[in-house]
């Protein structure tokens, strides 16, 4: 017996279909309701959105207590009956941090750095990521290891020896072994690299800076799930390799890029060790970690009159680290679809 | 053309390339050694070092280097008077074992947090990507909110999480000694034990399970980037191994254990090596705080202290990852 059906509503990715004989939603419902089933899925589902729920207020709490802490005036503070909502609104707080800390200039300052080290680290990433992938070669399992081991040893315990090495750049230079090196012996002297923006961009352009490694990984994974066909039927239609890479496999790997991208974007927005490792203390290329750590003058002299200032001194901090990763939100919230997208479709394997 | 070529014979055509110019033939117009074929694996060997020429550059003319005077910094002591680095021998390295009382106890606590973390992060972890994986209702805001703290947690953020007195008190951090009462935490410690004590389970699970409890907030915060691998590798596994799965009549713990966790093995250990590695280097490690703060008095010191913990950290991953990748289920892809 066949029922008679009407498509009463079609989209691209569901039909929806009457046929004759269909039970109403009531009954349906009905009958639904009276399966054990239903109930249970019905429980886990709840405690599930719950659970949910409370691990996200668990993750959003410091951020709210933050923002409303950064709204106290100094009476609040000392208040015992304040605990989130402040009895005096002020945005003096924001005020001084934004003139007195230079907020406007480290903004500008910031956002370039972490756009051109962003750009080049993915980009980087990507070529070390695929000849690592799809190519056999000598050595390819031990440059593999040295990238793990370039994420074993962070640079903070390096820090005297990378300073060294870029507050006198040379191509090749080790302190036991004398400074002399090519651009010393061409130029006269090293390179002075402090204070600029080239130990970053140099870092970023040989694959050694923050995280790289986990980049690197990252990409070598998604590339070894790339069909080999790809690119062997682009060999045999006369494409030289680098010609393969730009044109068809970088075009395919966006999604994974967007998501290094934003990791290594964001990372180095709030990144606090190298800006303080390669600029001085009274440079005056401003950047975000300078906000953070400095507190405005106006509101220094009042540590010692002011009985509730260790609390205050962390609120002031709070608000500038809140006024530092302001801007990365308002960015994740329009690219946050971006990154787990990328991620999910990467097909990445172990 | 082509009609030329096809009126001949195969014999009668004699091919000299456009692109091979004279000069690269020899006087019995052969073509000379440099100009003769490569192996198609050579070239492509060729081309993979181009493409990690990057990396190789930069290993061996900065990184190298700096690994090198890194060594030399360990071993050596400055002469303030002639503003040159004297070389005195492994002397810091004995001396963090033998004089030093502070170098093992923090490199204890530093084994100690990872004995603690590694454990939690993973399942944490693999739950939370299990569940963000499923369709469920506001899946997209739970997302995003998730990994909020893999871009805005690093850092500076970091640091503030670790001295922010504000929200500590409703965090209930521990480890910090700073003597925090039970009542302002999330979960009392009390109640947990309460709970465990009627399961009649050891004593060491309930402390552990408090510590995680009470530490939620950090293990959110150190677990997002495993989050999105776990959350890759689920995506990867075939929607037809589950269909197949619920055809012959498998639950949905049965097709967990026997499909999704095999799957998922190798990200559990590529996770597990990088929750190794994020807690060694972490700001808020015990050794790296200690390195840092000798760093101050002393920086060649600090170095050798960095030195010894680097060989300690790259022993435990070996051995970790030696161990674990027996365990491991690798999917035959053809």
């Amino acid at each position: 017996m066949e029922n008679k059906t009407y498509v009463t509503k079609e989209t691209k990715n569901s039909i929806r279909v009457d046929y004759e004989g269909k039970l109403s939603l009531k009954e349906r419902l009905m009958s639904k309701a009276k399966t054990l089933n239903t109930w249970t899925k019905l429980a886990i589902n709840f405690f599930r959105f719950v659970m949910m729920l409370g691990v996200s207020y668990v993750i959003l709490y410091p951020f709210f207590s933050r923002i409303a802490g950064s709204f106290m005036t100094k009476e609040d503070i000392v208040d015992a009956t304040v605990s989130l909502i402040p009895k005096h609104f002020t945005i003096e707080l924001y005020r001084y941090i934004i003139v007195e800390n230079h907020y406007f200039d480290a903004l500008l300052n910031t956002a370039l750095l972490s756009i051109l080290c962003a750009l080049i680290q993915t980009l980087v990433a990507c070529l070390i990521g695929y000849g690592l992938a799809k190519f056999k070669f000598k050595g390819n399992s031990l440059i593999m290891g040295i990238v793990v081991l370039s994420m074993i040893i962070p640079h903070r315990a390096l820090r005297l020896a990378i300073l060294q090495h870029f507050a006198e750049f040379d191509i090749f230079t080790v302190q036991a072994w004398g400074y002399r090196g090519p651009i010393e012996l061409i130029f006269g002297k090293p390179f002075q690299m402090i204070d600029t923006m080239w130990p970053l961009i140099l870092l970023s352009l040989f694959g050694l800076a923050f995280k790289n490694g986990l980049y690197i990984y990252l990409m070598r994974q998604f590339f070894k799930g790339v069909p080999d066909e790809l690119e062997e039927s682009a060999y045999v239609d006369g494409s030289g390799v680098f010609r393969t890479f730009f044109q068809i496999i970088l075009p395919l790997s966006v999604p994974m890029m967007i998501t290094v991208f934003l990791f290594s974007f964001s990372w180095q927005w709030t990144d606090e060790f190298y800006s303080g490792l390669f600029w001085t203390f009274n440079s005056e290329f401003y950047l975000m970690s300078d906000i953070y750590t400095k507190i405005p003058d106006s509101l220094s002299n009042m540590s010692l009159t002011f009985a509730g200032w260790p609390l205050y001194q962390n609120i002031i901090q709070n608000t500038s680290g809140m006024m530092v990763i302001a801007p990365l939100i308002i960015i994740y919230l329009f690219c946050q679809k971006y990154l787990v997208q990328g991620i999910e479709r990467s097909g990445l394997v172990g | 053309m082509s009609e030329n070529i096809t009126e001949k014979s195969l014999d009668e055509i004699s091919v000299t390339p456009a692109e091979i110019a004279p000069s690269e033939l020899d006087s019995n117009g052969l073509l000379k050694k440099r100009a003769r074929k490569v192996s198609l694996d050579s070239r492509k060997a060729r081309a993979g070092y181009a493409f990690v020429m990057p990396f190789i550059l930069g290993v061996l003319f900065i990184y190298l280097p700096i690994l090198l005077d890194s060594v030399w910094f360990s071993m050596s002591e400055l002469n303030f008077k002639t503003d040159e680095y004297n070389f005195i021998g492994p002397v810091y390295y004995v001396e963090a074992f033998t004089k030093n009382t502070k170098f093992v106890t923090n490199l204890m606590a530093g084994l100690q947090q990872l004995v603690f973390e590694v454990p939690a992060v993973i399942i944490f972890s693999l739950f939370i990507a299990v569940v963000l994986n499923q369709k469920m209702l506001g899946r997209a805001a739970f997302r995003a909110i998730f990994f909020l703290p893999v871009i805005v947690s690093t850092g500076i953020m970091e640091t503030i999480n670790a001295g922010d007195i504000m929200s500590n008190q409703t965090q209930g951090g521990i480890d910090d000694g700073s003597g925090q009462s039970g009542a302002s935490q999330i979960v009392s410690t009390l109640d947990v034990e309460r709970l465990f004590a009627s399961m009649k389970v050891g004593g060491e699970l309930v402390t552990y399970v408090v510590n995680i409890v009470n530490n939620v907030y950090n293990i959110i915060n150190y677990s997002g980037v495993q989050m999105l691998i776990f959350l890759a590798g689920l995506q990867s596994i075939s929607p037809s191994i589950y269909e197949a799965c619920r055809i012959d009549g498998a639950t949905g713990w049965e097709t967990f254990w026997k499909v999704t966790f095999p799957m998922i093995s190798p990200m559990i250990l590529v996770n597990a090596v990088y929750t190794i590695i994020d807690a060694f280097t972490r700001t808020q490690n015990p050794m790296i705080k200690y390195i840092n703060q000798v760093y101050g008095a002393n920086p060649y010191s600090a170095t050798a202290m960095s030195w010894i913990y680097f060989g300690i950290i790259i022993l435990i991953i070996a051995a970790f990852a030696g161990i674990a990748s027996t365990f491991i289920f690798y999917q035959r892809r053809d």
